[in-house]
């Protein structure tokens, strides 16, 4: 499923370049110019892909070691 | 053409204008005093707490926090001005691109920087890179370099905050603040129309003065607290507002007939922006996987759990604020031509673009309370972006400057809480200098500053999963961005004869088309990827330190 979520994240990226809408002045809900609108539901889908990808694609071998037990002595 | 409605406007200027919203504006400024001193009984006293609250946070105020960090004068005051003159696309470029890569620098990149914070004990993104690159010198390197680019997002939240009070303050101080007349191009003369407002500088002074306040008493605790508590009166105070402005306009459908009526332009992308333009602006956020302020955010989340609530909430947040603040700007695009909303000009006599929010709130919201509470939530996102920056500044001259020339046993750990005070004074001092006598456009100076930080980016990322990456390869790309950077925003801002590498187009400095971010980055990850590859990889137990898993 990670895969998955990768390949949702690129495809986020392609249809953010709505080249298709370039010169549209229509009006959604009367007051909405649908450039805009595009983009907003743009914002919502991006944050239903995120929660997908903390679904499936959650980094939780790297959460595990980090909170095994703190090292320290870093730095330099 | 008539401008009757805004000679009205200035003629009523005579009489000083209602002092009630700056008494609200006073108000919330005692309630920061207040919300500081409260959380400072919580901070332990110690280094760790005043820079990374002891890994303390949770979830919602992680993402208070960061998201008001992220946002700042260039989300309110700056889309605005930028949708006044760009139009609706200035959401696409900033916005939604935002809302996907900026929770793919905390997904992919600010976790994994957390788990090494937690487990080495990392204040300062530059601690890391020390460790990871086997070099203490490329601490040194960095860190004028970081801080460089610091000043100059600092500048926008100074230079946002003076113009946005400076135009809603207008005529309140008739006869301490005031200003020439203006000549019109016509040759007639007429009040100047920010003639008895609050001076720039007194703004930047009194906003620096409290959010220093609050951040020394209790270090990034209060910041976080604070961030929180004005993240939210920005997000409540900016939907109020758009409405407010809707209705004052005749509601949401009129305003935005208003615009297709008169600027058609600006209700579509076509003329004033290209594809590629547009495309290369998916560059500019990336710059929040380097924000040295943003990775102390992330350093004090009490787990890994705590970034799922902002990774998720970030792009819908960012959403709230910018969709309304983009519908203003057009709104406002469509009464100027019209002729019926007044924006004070820059000296060559253009609209300024900052000032175009507090142009609109103070003729389209009538009720001064509003009016007060509005700017309150102005400056709440103003302000919740510098504190974390002030922070960052003295944690970062603290942990990577003195601590490492002077030895971690010079200083104990309330010198080092001191150390960091001094020098967050000193870099405010600076910055507030410069906001005084230069003042610029905040969208374009934030992009700027963003730009550099997002050619650096490909280090933070390729730090955290590429093994072959080299401290050759990481001083190459830093100084390539150095070098590339300074040569480009020297040929946009400071070349006054014939541009060397682009062009300026509708406000915009493209080279090929493009934002130079492309060849910033670009220069940036050939030099890293260059470099790393033929010179010495790091030693086998460094790789063992940082890959501990498969992931």
């Amino acid at each position: 499923m990670k895969k998955f979520v990768y390949a949702l994240v690129i495809l986020m990226a392609i249809i953010h370049q709505d080249v298709w809408w370039w010169d549209n002045k229509r009006l959604v809900f009367d007051f909405m110019p649908l450039g805009l609108f595009y983009h907003a539901l743009f914002s919502c889908m991006a944050a239903g892909v995120w929660a997908l990808a903390i679904k499936w694609a959650w980094p939780s071998d790297i959460e595990q070691w980090a909170e095994a037990g703190e090292e320290q002595g870093g730095e330099q | 053409m008539s401008h009757a409605p805004w000679l009205i406007v200035l003629g009523q200027a005579a009489e000083p204008a209602s002092r009630t919203p700056l008494y609200i504006i006073m108000v919330y400024m005692c309630a920061l005093f207040a919300l500081g001193w409260i959380s400072s009984r919580l901070f332990r006293g110690s280094s760790k707490d005043f820079f990374v609250a002891s890994q303390s946070i949770g979830p919602f105020m992680l993402l208070m926090s960061v998201f008001g960090t992220t946002m700042t004068a260039f989300a309110l005051v700056g889309s605005t001005g930028k949708a006044f003159s760009l139009g609706i696309g200035t959401y696409g470029l900033m916005a939604s691109s935002s809302g996907l890569i900026h929770a793919a620098c905390f997904f992919f990149v600010g976790i994994r920087m957390w788990s090494f914070g937690k487990k080495y004990g990392y204040v300062t993104q530059i601690q890391f890179f020390r460790d990871r690159f086997e070099s203490k010198g490329l601490g040194y390197l960095m860190f004028p370099i970081l801080v460089g680019l610091i000043i100059p997002y600092l500048l926008v939240g100074l230079i946002g905050a003076g113009n946005y009070i400076g135009g809603v303050t207008a005529g309140m101080f008739p006869e301490t603040f005031s200003l020439p007349e203006k000549v019109l191009p016509s040759g007639k003369e007429i009040a100047h129309p920010l003639n008895g407002s609050i001076p720039a500088w007194l703004t930047g002074l009194v906003i620096s003065a409290v959010v220093l306040f609050y951040v020394f008493l209790g270090g990034v605790r209060s910041a976080a607290w604070a961030n929180t508590f004005q993240t939210i009166v920005f997000m409540i105070m900016g939907l109020v507002g758009f409405l407010v402005i809707a209705h004052g306009l005749g509601g949401l459908e009129a305003a935005s007939n208003k615009a297709l009526e008169h600027a058609p332009e600006k209700l579509s992308r076509v003329g004033l922006m290209t594809p590629a333009h547009f495309m290369s602006y998916m560059l500019v956020p990336l710059s929040v996987g380097m924000f040295p302020h943003l990775f102390q955010h992330w350093l004090t989340a009490k787990s890994a759990k705590s970034f799922r609530l902002t990774v998720i909430a970030h792009p819908i947040c960012i959403m709230i604020v910018w969709v309304p603040c983009i519908l203003i700007g057009i709104w406002a695009a469509g009464l100027h031509a019209e002729g019926s909303l007044r924006v004070p000009p820059l000296p060559n006599g253009t609209p300024n673009a900052n000032a175009v929010l507090s142009a609109m709130v103070k003729t389209f919201m009538e009720s001064p309370v509003l009016i007060g509470l509005f700017s309150a939530g102005v400056l709440a996102a103003i302000m919740s972006s510098l504190d974390s920056q002030f922070v960052c500044i003295g944690s970062m001259f603290t942990n990577d400057f003195v601590v490492p020339w002077m030895g971690k046993d010079r200083f104990t750990d309330k010198q080092k809480v001191w150390l960091g005070r001094g020098f967050i004074v000193f870099i405010v001092l600076i910055t507030y200098g410069i906001s005084i006598f230069k003042p610029t456009s905040v969208f374009n100076l934030g992009v700027w500053c963003f730009s550099g930080f997002s050619a650096l980016f490909p280090i933070a990322f390729a730090s955290v999963y590429w093994k072959r990456l080299t401290k050759a390869g990481v001083v190459a790309s830093v100084i390539a961005t150095a070098v590339t950077w300074s040569l480009f925003i020297y040929d946009a801002l400071g070349n006054k004869g014939e541009k060397w590498f682009g062009e300026s187009h509708a406000g915009e400095y493209l080279i090929a088309g493009v934002m130079p971010v492309t060849f910033i980055c670009l220069a940036s990850i050939i030099a890293l990827v260059g470099v790393s590859l033929v010179t010495k990889a790091p030693s086998q137990a460094t790789i063992d330190r940082f890959f501990p898993t498969k992931g």
